[in-house]
């Protein structure tokens, strides 16, 4: 059985209908790439399943429980962690005290969160910024500091957003690095990702969005063909006719 | 800071410990000392609005929720000591307690509904509440309305919880309730619980987003709060010995409250003790220089200094001792 199992999910803003009729399964341990333009309903989707909107209709599953209806903290205990595309740290806590606080969900005394906490500041490289404030970080190391504190509360599956938006070239190595870490120790991931190489080199399986539904779902390799995908990035001028093949890299480079 | 624990030299937590040492001895031996009656009631007051304006900072500088009704909890106390003892002959300090439960089961009616409001609109929804129960309170003719409740006189005893040929029992039952406040904020910030209550401040949202219940840890936040600010309230009663709507009610008790904390230091253990010692001193000076006719010149040195807090120093007058001020 799946892991987590989005069913029919349809969430409107007023007359905008952010998420319409989507349905997946993610496979324990498999990682998912999200793509689609900017307001394809990507993160609508991600603050659906972790209980920040309650969708009109469809529903959640997650190793056998439902998540719509529950709150964030609730999807959170059951074993699903997230990180946000505008980050928010702790602002005013050390880099340290920001994963402690995760951590004491399992640890509910501060030198043992301390300890914990500790591990996934390494893990991520930045134990030794360990007592920083959050908002002397760069955007490169909040967003590290995001994932830490995600893991520190020992999540099953991890939602990523934007895990590259923002952070300067050289970075992006050591965040893919990362996740290829997070899959060894058995993590199941879905990441939302508009850095195509990244996307294309991490993803087991791509799931794409446009104007709320889902167009194309699949392995990257046969994704990238998918005709409706194309038309999403780029307009339909770009769509190879079928058989011919795609202009080598460029086609896979959108960025909206 | 938390954490700065580790960090910090011996040598200087040695120093922290020695000068709190001689604070706590200060405090034990001042009546002893000076014992001109008006500077042991100046003193007293301090204590007194130093305890509420800790307690408030509990919910407002841990927590993040910024209360401007707090005399709601404080007139509970007040009102429940007293009604108690005059309607049935409760003792006052089972009164006192009594009041603990009530102001705590007020504060959840309140809290409950309003913590789905953020930020100012959290603050407005408590100005009104204290509008509306100060109002209630006067047109109540059961616990005495517009004209108040007169406590009747009894003879000095701990028990009676009245002294009156020497007021020092006052001064140590005060200065109890606030080491008693400072010791629970002082736990909070070293346990998960001062944790959480930091994280939902910096941001609800993530606050969630890592498992934390935040309306329970709210209410928790609340409850602590109004607790101590009930305790407050039937310790004023049994002071004054008299109490109606407009002395334990008053939006400008609230803001006073709040006040406090803020020129002090918001969220620092040391903030409203350092307030209060400045202000109350500051307003019972002024009120002595203009008598009757300088009513409001105390408000205007608040507001001045307010402005300057804000503008130069939003962490407080603490904030000047630098990261030290937040143990």
């Amino acid at each position: 059985m799946a892991l987590l199992t989005v069913e029919g999910i349809t969430k409107r803003f007023g007359g905008l209908v952010a998420n319409h009729d989507i349905s997946f399964a993610v496979e324990q341990g498999e990682i998912v790439g999200l793509i689609g333009p900017n307001g394809a309903g990507k993160s609508t989707l991600f603050d659906v399943i972790t209980g920040y909107y309650r969708p009109e209709a469809g529903e959640v599953r997650f190793d056998g429980h439902r998540l719509v209806g529950r709150r964030p903290d609730q999807v959170n205990r059951l074993g699903v962690g997230r990180t946000f595309q505008k980050l928010r740290p702790f602002h005013a806590m050390t880099v340290l005290e920001n994963v402690m606080v995760a951590a004491m969900q399992h640890q509910a005394v501060p030198s043992a969160a301390r300890r914990e906490a500790l591990s996934y500041l390494e893990f991520v490289e930045l134990a030794d910024k360990r007592d920083s404030h959050a908002r002397d970080l760069s955007t490169g190391q909040r967003k590290r500091l995001e994932l830490a504190r995600a893991m520190a509360t020992r999540p099953r599956l991890l939602l990523l957003d934007e895990v590259t938006g923002g952070v300067d070239q050289r970075t992006i190595p050591t965040l893919v690095q990362l996740i290829g870490h997070l899959r060894g120790q058995g993590l199941t991931l879905v990441v939302i990702e508009h850095n195509m190489r990244v996307i294309m080199s991490i993803s087991d399986r791509i799931l794409a969005l446009h104007l709320g539904e889902v167009i194309a779902d699949g392995p990257p390799s046969e994704v990238v063909k998918e005709r409706r995908l194309i038309e999403a990035y780029l307009g339909d001028a770009f769509v190879v006719p079928s058989g011919e093949r795609l202009p080598s890299g460029e086609s896979s480079r959108g960025n909206a | 800071m938390a954490t700065g624990g580790v960090a910090a030299p011996a040598a200087r937590r040695r120093l922290a410990g020695v000068l709190l040492l001689l604070l706590c001895l200060a405090a034990l031996a001042f009546p002893w000392v000076d014992r001109l009656p008006y500077h042991r009631d100046l003193v007293i007051r301090v204590f007194l609005y130093a305890m509420l304006a800790q307690a408030w900072n509990i919910l407002a500088g841990y927590c993040g929720q910024i209360s401007l009704g707090h005399a709601v909890f404080f007139g509970t106390g007040a009102y429940a000591s007293s009604v108690l003892q005059m309607r049935w002959g409760w003792n006052p300090w089972v009164g006192l307690g009594a009041g603990i439960p009530v102001a705590v089961a007020l504060s959840m009616a309140i809290g409950y509904p309003c913590f789905r409001l953020r930020g100012h609109y959290f603050a407005i929804a408590t100005i009104a509440i204290g509008e509306i129960i100060q109002t209630l309170a006067i047109n109540w003719d059961f616990i005495g309305g517009a004209r108040g409740l007169t406590l009747p006189f009894q003879k000095d005893s701990l028990l009676a919880f009245q002294f009156h040929t020497s007021k020092y029992p006052y001064y140590y039952i005060v200065l109890a309730l606030l080491i008693l406040c400072l010791l629970v904020s002082w736990r909070i910030e070293r346990t998960r619980l001062g944790y959480y209550f930091r994280a939902i401040r910096e941001d609800p949202e993530a606050a969630q987003s890592v498992g934390i219940p935040i309306t329970r840890y709210k209410l928790i936040a609340m409850a602590v709060s109004a607790a101590f600010v009930s305790a407050g309230g039937s310790f004023y009663a049994q002071y004054v010995l008299y109490l109606d709507p407009d002395s334990v009610l008053p939006l400008s008790l609230s803001i006073l409250i709040c006040l406090l904390a803020v020129v002090g230091g918001v969220g620092t253990l040391w903030g409203p003790l350092v307030g209060a010692a400045l202000l109350i001193p500051l307003s019972e000076f002024t009120r002595i220089q203009f008598g009757g006719t300088g009513r409001a010149v105390d408000l205007l040195i608040y507001g001045a200094l307010l402005t300057l807090v804000a503008v130069f120093q939003p962490a407080g007058l603490v904030g000047l001792l630098g990261r030290r001020g937040r143990p």
